[in-house]
């Protein structure tokens, strides 16, 4: 039996009719076409579907579509606010932190979470923040060097 | 003015190559709009499932999908009996050279199951639900058999046989029994006996290195959509969409032009997307529901019965002189490819010792089938392994005769020159630069911390070149479409824009790189081999080399002078002395403006199977800290060291080094598939097959030299691959630096380590000598 469900997706007011046991990722990308959220794994162990859900970093495939009644969720589609990219969008992209780039969004909301929580993180709290997303493409070497140029950035902003 | 596409061009001329540019689909993957597999729809999409064996070995005595096809919402149910029955062994001209029966046999199994995870039905259903529901009613009468999955079991005269047609090849007289060894290979340089004899010092050990997967972050994904007049569309992720094309028109009746196949964008390969699995299913769904298929595959079923590489079982054997020259190297590599022949062994063995110039080298190698999902390529297939056992062994001779490992490895690198074992002689490369700008590099002096240990490893791989064509077309504005046809994993657009303005004398932003579809392009090879800077990128030289000697001629018709005395510089037609300075020069936005009035529409193309790969080769520096109470390995600080021949784009290059070393770690220290006495795989999933994550690594520092490759206008060399190959040995050896314990199962995981630490308490230290005397 389809619930309804009313939310906020990236500022926007959104209702959508749900299965009770679909997750809120099926419902982000089967329902409202938003494909940037990624699944990997259906597991919560990837981290590919990261999104905030009222301001608390989650795995969308481990939350059901009807949880999602009355909260707040942002998702990649809505990191860059229509004037230009986000800084760690520009630092990923100019310091070569993605290779394949399926990983990508999940590590770009993730970042933004960490970095709107503590602006001056060191290497080893990014990497541990980020830990609970995979990548396979790039060792991770220049995507924790991203995060930390971009934290530099926004300070000095 | 006649241009030899193969010209090389010198380092001071180069405005774009070297350069660090954002790449084109850049800003699409950063803001969530870049499509990949699983992001495709299509009016009226069904959902497709697969039902999939819960058996390693099993007979299916028969297949009932009645109940699922009169479910409601259920709009095709195919087994192997939508399938032909290939019985030939036709090779198709892919990666890992697969057999066209093999491909089908895998795709849907047919008589037996012979893997856990090994597809025996679809349903395409109008939901997920209702499609998971349909599976649960199909009927499979399983007659349970007997299974292997250790590659030293399956080789034993009393193993469960996977193939009763099975006869192994290459020993003579070929064997009147069935086994499970589908092949027996030799490669032979000199003579090892007489190699051993000039040693001081021998020493063997074995080894065996369990499965790891790709891990491609994207699971297989795909969207199929037949038409009532026999035409189709297939869109899907993977590295090669032009043999996705050919093997699904093989396996479904169709002429090959009338199945049209566009690359998604892919969430990585790692050669585990090089063949297919679920795309012929869901062709065959949709001709048969008449509308589209979706099919992704979860991954449980990535790990259960697609990818990964091979578990091996090998021998090595290598002899030294006191003064350090490395007399003979002998191995025996045994390498388990899954349910099908067609392990990586022979890439194997014919790398083992690839980095030695040595005289004297015997490597025999078995192609073995087990109860496993078939292997696929794996970054550098079968070369990890090998160098795993022969760089461990040649660490314990230089400890044999007291020697620093690097200098050991220099004093036998090969060089220019050096005759391989595997038939060539090879031309420049870059290994002894390597080694050298190891020694010389402050990773390699730096000071250890108690419990750390510090080992290096070189490898090697061959590179590949293959068919390859590219279109260069030139816009009415001067900017310009590059098409290429090979699925880009990272970064392969922002450097043909490189190559493409490099040669045209225009700005990176003018040009726009996209993968074309099959419909638009000749044939491609897959990526992989590590072929596509070095292939894709001559052909994009030589497109545009075309368009600039027919602008050339173009420009000589208007100013009325031979196309001799016309020449192409900073991105324009200029005549050449004695007319120099007579006419103004012609740009090519100039050219576009007037394509109309000059000969029609602008536009280069090449179509070439690219001859001339050079031979790649690294030196990596591990550091580790063991925990001795855990049993746990850290990697402390890690080096990557490799010959580019030139670096187009030094930051992929860079991402290249960087991501093969840290699969290299993960598979050395945690990755493994781990089987139930059951056949079942026990850890299908990103929680127990433990990946490395972001915390599990330092920074991998990188040197990128540049050895040109006479091969390559621009000297470019292939990289992809070489960087997974060093990391195996180069952290084992560094676990035996720190703890004196020499590790030879893989990978290094706690419990493992542990274990043969306590095995080490109990017996006297023999030092670092561990030889036997020769």
């Amino acid at each position: 039996m389809s619930r309804h469900v009313s939310t906020t997706v990236n500022g926007d007011a959104v209702d959508f009719l749900c299965e009770p046991e679909e997750t809120l990722l099926d419902v982000l990308r089967d329902r409202l076409a938003l494909t940037g959220s990624k699944e990997g794994c259906g597991s919560g162990d990837c981290g590919a579907c990261s999104v905030m859900l009222d301001g608390r970093l989650v795995c969308s495939c481990l939350v059901l579509g009807p949880e999602a009644e009355g909260r707040d969720i942002e998702t990649i589609e809505g990191m860059a606010d229509g004037k230009g990219l986000h800084p760690l969008q520009r630092h990923f992209l100019e310091q070569a932190a993605l290779q394949c780039g399926i990983c990508t969004p999940g590590f770009l909301v993730a970042a933004k979470a960490l970095l709107d929580r503590d602006p001056e993180p060191s290497e080893t709290e990014v990497r541990y923040w980020l830990a609970g997303n995979l990548c396979r493409c790039t060792g991770y070497d220049k995507i924790v060097r991203a995060v930390l140029s971009a934290a530099a950035e926004m300070r000095e902003a | 003015m006649q241009l030899d596409a193969k010209a090389p061009i010198g380092d001071a001329r180069f405005q774009q190559v070297g350069t660090r540019p954002v790449r084109p689909d850049g800003v699409d993957k950063v803001t969530g709009r870049a499509k990949f597999g699983a992001d495709q729809k299509l009016p009226g999409m069904l959902i497709g499932r697969v039902l999939r064996s819960p058996h390693a070995h099993a007979r299916i005595r028969s297949i009932d999908a009645s109940k699922a096809e009169a479910l409601d919402g259920v709009k095709a149910v195919v087994t192997c009996a939508d399938f032909p029955d290939i019985v030939s062994g036709e090779v198709m001209a892919v990666e890992s050279d697969e057999s066209l029966r093999d491909i089908v046999y895998n795709v849907m199994a047919r008589g037996k199951v012979l893997y856990e995870g090994h597809a025996v039905a679809a349903v395409a259903a109008t939901s997920a639900t209702v499609a998971r529901n349909a599976l649960s009613l199909i009927d499979v009468d399983y007659e349970p058999l007997p299974h292997v999955t250790d590659v030293d079991a399956a080789m034993r005269p009393d193993a469960p046989i996977l193939h009763e047609d099975m006869f192994t090849s290459g020993v003579e007289p070929t064997p009147d029994k069935p086994s499970n060894i589908a092949r027996r290979l030799e490669i032979t340089l000199g003579d090892v006996e007489q190699g051993f004899a000039e040693a001081d010092f021998v020493v063997e050990r074995d080894f065996k290195t369990e499965a790891a997967h790709q891990g491609y972050l994207e699971p297989q994904a795909c969207l199929a959509s037949f038409a009532e007049d026999g035409q189709a569309e297939l869109w899907c992720c993977t590295q090669g969409h032009y043999s996705v094309r050919n093997a699904c028109a093989r396996l479904l009746g169709i002429d090959i032009s009338k199945l049209r196949v566009t690359a998604s964008e892919i969430g990585g390969g790692f050669g585990g997307k090089t063949t297919v699995f679920i795309e012929p299913v869901a062709l065959a769904l949709s001709r048969k529901a008449g509308r589209p298929v979706r099919l992704v595959m979860s991954r449980d079923e990535v790990f259960r019965a697609t990818g990964p590489t091979s578990s091996t079982s090998m021998w090595v054997k290598a002899g030294v002189t006191k003064d350090g020259r490395i007399t003979a190297g002998e191995a025996v590599l045994k390498y388990q490819g899954g349910a099908f022949a067609g392990s990586p062994v022979e890439w194997g063995a014919m790398s083992a010792f690839a980095c030695y110039d040595l005289a004297h080298v015997k490597v025999v190698g078995y192609d073995v089938v087990a109860n496993r999902p078939k292997a696929a390529a794996y970054r550098a297939p079968g070369s990890p392994m090998s160098a795993y056992a022969v760089e461990s062994v040649v660490d314990e001779l230089a400890a044999a005769i007291a020697m620093d490992p690097l200098e050991l490895r220099l004093k036998n690198a090969a060089r220019e020159g050096t005759q391989a074992a595997y038939g060539p002689k090879f031309g420049p490369n870059g290994l002894v630069a390597t080694l050298e700008a190891a020694r010389a590099h402050d990773h390699y002096q730096a000071p250890l911390g108690p419990g750390q240990g510090r080992g290096v490893a070189s490898g090697f791989w061959f590179n590949f070149g293959g068919e390859t064509c590219v279109s260069m077309n030139v816009a009415g504005d001067g900017t310009v479409t590059l098409s290429i046809g090979t699925p880009d994993i990272g970064g392969t657009r922002a450097a043909q824009c490189q190559i493409a303005a490099e040669e045209l004398g225009i700005e990176y932003g003018q040009v726009r790189a996209i993968v074309a579809d099959t419909s638009s392009l000749g044939y491609n090879d897959t990526t992989g081999g590590s072929r596509v800077a070095f292939a894709v990128g001559m052909a994009t030289i030589q497109a545009a080399r075309a368009i600039i000697e027919d602008l050339c001629g173009r420009a000589a018709k208007i100013w009325d002078i031979s196309p001799d005395a016309v020449v192409w510089e900073a991105g324009a037609a200029r005549p050449a002395s004695p007319n120099a300075g007579d006419f103004d020069p012609l740009t090519l936005a100039d050219f576009a403006k007037a394509a109309a009035n000059t000969g029609g529409p602008i536009a280069g193309h090449s179509e070439i199977n690219a001859e001339g790969a050079g031979i790649s080769f690294g030196t990596h520096i591990a550091d580790v800290e063991v925990d001795v109470e855990t049993g746990r390995v850290s990697v402390t600080r890690y080096t990557v060291i490799q010959d580019a021949g030139k670096a187009i784009h030094p930051g992929y290059v860079e991402g290249q080094y960087q991501g093969g070393a840290v699969q290299g770690i993960g598979w050395a220290l945690n990755e493994e598939y781990i089987y139930g006495e059951d056949g079942r795989l026990q850890n299908p999933g990103f929680l127990d097959y433990r990946i490395p994550v972001a915390s599990d690594v330092p920074m991998i520092d990188t040197v990128i030299v540049e050895v040109p490759n006479p091969g390559h206008p621009y000297g470019v060399r292939g990289v992809g691959e070489t960087p997974i190959v060093p990391p195996l040995a180069a952290v084992a050896n560094a676990v035996k630096d720190a703890t004196g314990v020499r590790m030879t199962t893989l990978p290094m995981s706690p419990p493992r380590v542990l274990q043969a630490l306590d095995e080490a308490k109990d017996v006297p230290a023999e030092g670092g000598a561990e030889g036997s005397e020769g």
